[in-house]
């Protein structure tokens, strides 16, 4: 065997071991073995995708991988490209620190005699979201949608509070709505073009249009497609399931929620545009001007939101909101540059959020368990990592250059270029969010850092949770000045993507 | 109106999802909630057995000693769709009772206004 048949094997090695992982841990025993094994696997991974992303990337290929004995009609498939290996690779990077940096709040919120079941959802997460990254098939992008959707639900109410189980209740329910919907889609699909591997939908799709046939059905279709997996990735108006999931999680649980499960229907979307439907099709039926529509509001009314809350999760979960508009907005420009910055945007925000999210648990604790921002007074010069940490992560929400935020938005402004007749609202919705952003993160960052004489007797912050955001800052600079590879590697793997 | 009554098991699956999406949304009381989404995802499973059917066909086994001929057999690609799906909706229900047992030990109701009400009051505890 080759090295390249090798290669071929990670997409679906990586999957199978993160389900393995699942199933080994509730034998471990307690929850910090668990966690141990975890990161180790969660690192196996990634270096697998970085090894998959360097060799897609210099050869400018991408594959099919068959899963079983059956070929591609009848039987399923995974598929790699730049693209889905560059997305793997950010989701184990930042599920990784997640954990790591947010483990003693693990430790202290979730229920004890718990905390491996814990790392087992948090296995079936990563199984469904590197699932939903790789896919081929629609009907195994539903079934991991549903796995999706049970593990993370349990992983929101790990903590065992009345409140928890009740945004439990709401996170579940919108997401089976937008299952739903996906659902009664792709059967419809499958009535109409008898196949369920995207490319050959793709293909009785494209005949179907030459002849006329089926328009009506088509747009419904679409509609019910595109519209359930955006329901599910919390876009305006079904963002309030997110911001109560957001605010009653352990730290590292609402970094994962928004820096990934998010982003992985989001992925899927992208997926169906350019795998399944073609982007001209989507253009000439409207969908991404829906998609423009529901962006922009979401970034406008998720910025208010976050500016009139008090409490820093719930105004972390609004911003989150906001920036999901943000990718929605990128989309929904219709065009190829549109969707490279809604790409990278993705990794951007991953990288921002799960460490502002960890940040906040740590100056949480630095105040004794407040959550008002008023009460979080001084807590940049309690825990100086994690004040730093917040204060970056603000600076790259806001978009101030040397920052990965800084070239997302950099990027959609010029993507405006290419779409004259939606530019002047885009530029000025950017500029107002921009502005919005600006106005709640930085009151936030002068009351962490305000000088305080009065001395707490407060937990002295893990060193997890230091080296963490620690390699959470670098990534963010790092990305903000070294960004043409990345943006290199989402252009490629679009282009492979729509071929 | 032809083409409904024609396929009227799709149209029939089409209003079934439409009152389990309803309900699922809407509904109050979170077992009916529940029992929505049991409408919704049992009428998508009416839709593609309807739609896997081809008249005066037989299940796709094949017995041993006849010859195996395409045409005798239905579509079993829609079959198997079912299946998996029964098993998704299975385990979602499971979970979401699951959810509903433990918030109703925990707050002695059902309604989710109620729920609400009593979780805001805690909150502000």
């Amino acid at each position: 065997m080759t090295a390249v048949n090798y290669i071929q094997n990670i997409p679906f090695f990586s999957i199978f071991l993160a389900i393995f992982g699942g199933i080994v841990t509730p034998v471990l025993g307690n929850g910090k073995t668990a966690q141990k094994v975890n990161l180790v696997i969660v690192t196996v991974i990634g270096i697998l995708s970085a090894v998959l992303l360097v060799h897609l990337w210099q050869r400018e290929e991408s594959f099919t991988f068959m899963m079983g004995r059956f070929p591609a009609p009848w039987g399923n498939e995974l598929r790699a490209g730049p693209l889905e290996a560059l997305l793997a690779l950010c989701f184990c990077l930042v599920m990784a620190l997640t954990l790591t940096g947010g483990s003693r709040f693990l430790q202290k919120d979730v229920l004890p005699g718990k905390q491996n079941l814990y790392f087992t959802m948090i296995y079936l997460l990563l199984g469904s979201m590197l699932t939903l990254i790789y896919t081929n098939d629609i009907f195994t992008a539903y079934v991991f949608l549903e796995i999706n959707t049970i593990a993370f639900c349990a992983i929101i109410m790990a903590k065992g509070s009345g409140e928890s189980i009740v945004a439990t209740l709401h996170y579940l329910v919108i997401c089976l709505l937008g299952s739903g919907l996906f659902l009664i889609g792709i059967s419809l699909l499958y009535s109409i073009t008898g196949h369920l591997l995207m490319e050959n939908i793709q293909q009785a799709i494209l005949d179907l249009v030459q002849t006329g046939e089926y328009a009506f059905v088509f747009a419904v279709v679409i509609g019910m497609i595109i519209i359930g997996i955006s329901v599910k990735s919390a876009v305006f108006p079904f963002h309030f399931m997110l911001v109560s999931a957001h605010s009653v999680a352990t730290p590292a649980s609402s970094g994962i929620l928004s820096g990934l499960v998010l982003k992985s229907f989001i992925f899927l979307n992208i997926k169906m545009f350019y795998c399944v439907f073609t982007i001209d099709l989507i253009r000439s039926l409207k969908i991404t001007n829906v998609l423009f529509v529901f962006g922009l509001m979401g970034m406008v009314v998720g910025s208010i939101s976050a500016l009139k809350e008090r409490r820093i999760k719930h105004m972390l979960a609004y911003s989150s909101a906001a920036q999901i508009g943000y990718i929605y907005m990128g989309l929904g420009l219709g065009n190829h540059e549109g969707m490279v910055a809604a790409c990278f945007h993705i990794l951007a925000h991953a990288i921002t959020k799960a460490m502002l999210c960890i940040c906040a648990g740590g100056l949480i604790e630095a105040s004794e368990g407040n959550v008002g921002i008023n009460s979080l007074r001084g807590a940049g010069h309690r825990n100086l990592v994690a004040g730093i940490g917040f204060t970056v992560g603000g600076l790259s929400m806001i978009g101030i250059p040397l920052t990965a935020g800084f070239i997302s938005k950099l990027y959609f402004a010029t993507a405006t270029i290419y779409s004259p007749q939606k530019m002047v609202i885009t530029l000025l919705t950017l500029a107002i969010s921009m502005i919005l952003n600006a106005m709640y993160f930085i009151p936030s960052a002068i009351a962490i850092w305000s000088p305080v004489d009065k001395k707490a007797k407060i937990p002295k912050p893990s060193r997890a949770m230091q080296y963490a955001i620690g390699i959470f800052i670098v990534l963010n600079v790092v990305l903000g000045i070294y960004y043409a590879p990345i943006i290199d590697m989402i252009e490629i793997g679009i282009q492979l993507l729509e071929s | 109106m032809s083409n409904l009554m024609t396929n009227y098991y799709e149209a029939a699956a089409v209003i079934l999802f439409g009152i389990g999406f309803m309900n699922l949304l809407l509904a109050k009381n979170l077992i009916k909630k529940f029992i929505g989404l049991n409408i919704m995802d049992t009428a998508v499973y009416l839709f593609l057995a309807a739609k896997g059917y081809i008249t005066a066909r037989a299940a796709p086994i094949i017995a041993q000693g006849t010859a195996a001929r395409v045409e005798d057999y239905i579509n079993p690609v829609p079959s198997g769709l079912v299946l998996t799906g029964i098993v998704v909706s299975v385990s979602v229900t499971a979970f979401s009772l699951a959810l509903v047992q433990r918030l109703y030990k925990h707050y002695g109701s059902l309604d989710l206004d109620e729920i609400m009400k009593k979780a805001k009051k805690e909150e502000k505890v």
